[in-house]
């Protein structure tokens, strides 16, 4: 049994060591810093908590996965790392080094780039403009006081890009006319192109069709392969399995579990993002999963219904 | 089952596929040059029917006129790209078309100064248009409606509803004009809309105009300052509606405090007709010189015809209508 009433760090703490292998652990801190941590992040809306003394940290190269159910707090906290929202309390470290984003560009200007859900695209614009937009590469004409749009530049830059994430799509074709994967490909090359080294996507898979969806595993493990840090906001657990390194799971503003793929079933993970504790989950005998799962193969976490489950087993947590 | 199967194939066979690009290829030649097109046959049709129509007289004439309307129709281009709309540019017409009659006599050898103060008329009008839309959150057609009856009652209060007369000079200059066989009016026209595009299609904020009318939302997300681009396509939107007065002041030598009234309509309808979307996110300066063109060029046509003056409203009704159709087919 859990203690009662305990701190958020010690039962964060208690439940991260009774389902993870020591020796194993992945939340170690290694030798070198991580590329981003988000340390006792709190961040209040009048009288609403929205985060409560959040802690995360993603490694260079890793995909790290954000669950949760509707107003866990994911997105709040996202926000706060990409210099929407500023926290009450708490610290942003970069490479180990305390940092402030006070503002969206500041965010932006240290690499750390978010696909929003909706991709943030401009549908009556090409694809290079939306590319650059916002930041479109300038040159002089007539001296510095009159500068135009270098649009042979953006076109080379999204070319490249694209190349990158090996999405070939014509530069010049207007946004309105692409498919849904392909518009996220432009969202996520929109990141690519400012060297991003942290991309956040918000629920990835929210506007793609189930065939679009292997293409985003391919983007994610691209993007990895370029050493470029991952962090998905997700409540679909199938998506999470699939695709994440790691992954923590909020509920009410608060991280309750930290863990890596495969040192845990979705059946807990589901339990813990509806409960927020595994001290009554009931093991439906599925297990682990020795590997990673293909999305859709699985339950996402609405459907998951571990109560209803016949307790023919104990608890593993108990 | 097997008939189903045999219609899908033939609907999907290599010819009708062929047939199907075809289509699209003309659909996007007839959205990008419809309008063109369609200019191209109304003055093919008055040069054949109208006394007069392609004297090089009456061709100035045409585009001398057209400049008044065609210099606030560029500011609203900036306006209705970003999904907004601008109702005081007639009022503003009125109300710095006055305060320039007002100044001009009395300025003596400075020209300036008359000019300088009707484009900061101008220029108030918009930032408290602007102010309205960014800054107090009201739709862009109340805020102007307001700011429509706020300048014209400032004008007639100014004057006391008097219409005043006789400009110095250089004022009268601005309107009658020549340089060279082109008069002034049509040269100030021409740098504008030459400047507007360069704007619009090269630059930063032109790109920001384009993204903030496509998706204002979306442009926030990546960090462009909404508010600023709202608010300075109602900065531009006041200047040239103030340049059209200035203009029209001039060449009439003269202002009244009711000048410019339902300008605002005429003005939408050439940027319309110029292929702007009312929804915002699509529009050429471009265009809207072709648009402005076209009405002055038919409104032309029909009074070297005798057309009664009843009908050339409607006429007008009709294009604007014919225009809409084709932007939405185009955008389909």
């Amino acid at each position: 049994m859990l203690i009662d009433q305990p701190s958020p760090k010690v039962f964060h703490r208690f439940i991260y060591m009774a389902l993870s292998n020591e020796d194993e652990m992945t939340d170690v801190p290694p030798a070198t810093p991580p590329l981003v941590a988000l340390n006792d992040i709190h961040k209040t809306f009048g009288a609403v908590s929205a985060l409560r003394g959040v802690s995360i940290d993603v490694q260079p190269g890793e995909t790290f996965a954000l669950l949760g159910d509707n107003a866990a707090g994911k997105s709040t906290l996202m926000k706060v790392l990409t210099g929407v929202y500023q926290p009450d309390q708490g610290s942003i470290e970069l490479d180990g080094k305390t940092t402030e984003f006070p503002t969206p560009s500041a965010s932006r200007d240290q690499g750390v780039e978010m696909v929003y859900q909706d991709f943030a695209l401009a549908d009556n614009l090409d694809v290079r403009s939306n590319i650059f937009l916002g930041r479109e590469p300038q040159k002089n004409i007539l001296g510095p006081l009159l500068r135009i749009i270098d649009r042979k530049k953006m076109e080379l830059e999204t070319k490249r890009v694209l190349e990158r994430l090996d999405i070939p799509i014509n530069p010049r074709l207007k946004v309105k006319r692409l498919s849904g994967g392909q518009r996220q490909a432009v969202a996520i090359g929109r990141a690519l192109a400012f060297d991003a080294r942290l991309i956040i996507m918000d629920e990835p898979t929210a506007n793609l069709s189930v065939a679009k969806v292997d293409k985003l595993i391919e983007v994610t493990q691209r993007l990895k392969d370029l050493g470029i840090a991952v962090i998905i906001i997700t409540h679909r657990l199938d998506e999470a399995f699939a695709v994440a390194d790691r992954f923590a799971v909020m509920r009410q503003g608060q991280v309750v579990g930290r863990f890596r793929v495969g040192d845990v079933s979705e059946a807990q993970v589901a339990h813990l993002i509806s409960h927020g504790t595994l001290d009554d989950y009931i093991d439906d005998g599925a297990g682990i999963p020795e590997k990673r799962r293909k999305i859709g193969s699985t339950s996402s976490m609405e459907v998951v219904d571990v109560m209803a489950t016949p307790a023919t087993t104990n608890g593993s947590h108990s | 089952m097997s008939l189903t199967m045999e219609r899908v194939k033939t609907k999907l066979g290599p010819a009708d596929l062929k047939e199907g690009m075809t289509a699209t290829k003309v659909k996007r030649f007839i959205g990008d040059y419809g309008i063109i097109i369609l200019f191209v046959v109304i003055l093919v049709f008055l040069a054949a029917v109208a006394p007069n129509f392609l004297t090089l007289n009456n061709i100035v004439n045409v585009v001398r006129q057209s400049s008044i309307i065609g210099l606030i129709a560029l500011g609203m281009t900036f306006i209705m790209i970003t999904a907004g709309i601008d109702l005081s540019v007639g009022s503003i017409v009125g109300l710095a078309g006055m305060t320039f009659a007002l100044l001009a006599p009395a300025s003596g050898g400075a020209f300036w100064l008359p000019l300088v103060a009707g484009l900061a008329v101008g220029l108030l009008v918009g930032f408290l248009s602007a102010a309205l839309v960014v800054w107090g959150a009201i739709l862009p057609f109340l805020a102007t409606l307001a700011t429509m009856a706020i300048a014209r009652t400032a004008v007639l209060v100014m004057t006391d509803g008097q219409v005043v007369s006789g400009l110095s000079g250089p004022a009268e200059w601005l309107g009658s004009g020549f340089i060279g066989p082109v008069p002034v009016p049509v040269i100030i026209f021409l740098i504008a809309a030459i400047i507007c595009e360069f704007v619009l299609s090269r630059t930063k904020f032109g790109s920001h105009v384009y993204a903030v009318g496509g998706n204002e939302e979306s442009a926030k997300k990546v960090g462009i300052s909404t508010g600023r681009v709202l608010f300075t396509v109602y900065l531009i939107g006041g200047v040239t509606a103030a340049l059209g007065g200035l203009v029209l002041t001039a060449r009439l030598d003269g202002a009244a405090p009711v000048a410019g009234t339902g300008y605002e309509l005429q003005v939408i309808a050439a940027v319309v007709i110029g292929g702007t979307s009312l929804f915002g996110g699509v529009g050429t300066i471009r265009g809207t010189v072709i648009g402005v063109l076209l009405l002055g060029v038919v409104m032309n046509g029909m009074n070297l015809m005798g057309v009664s003056s009843y009908f050339q409203q409607g006429v007008q009704g009709i294009i604007l209508v014919l225009a809409v159709l084709l932007n939405r087919w185009k955008s389909d």
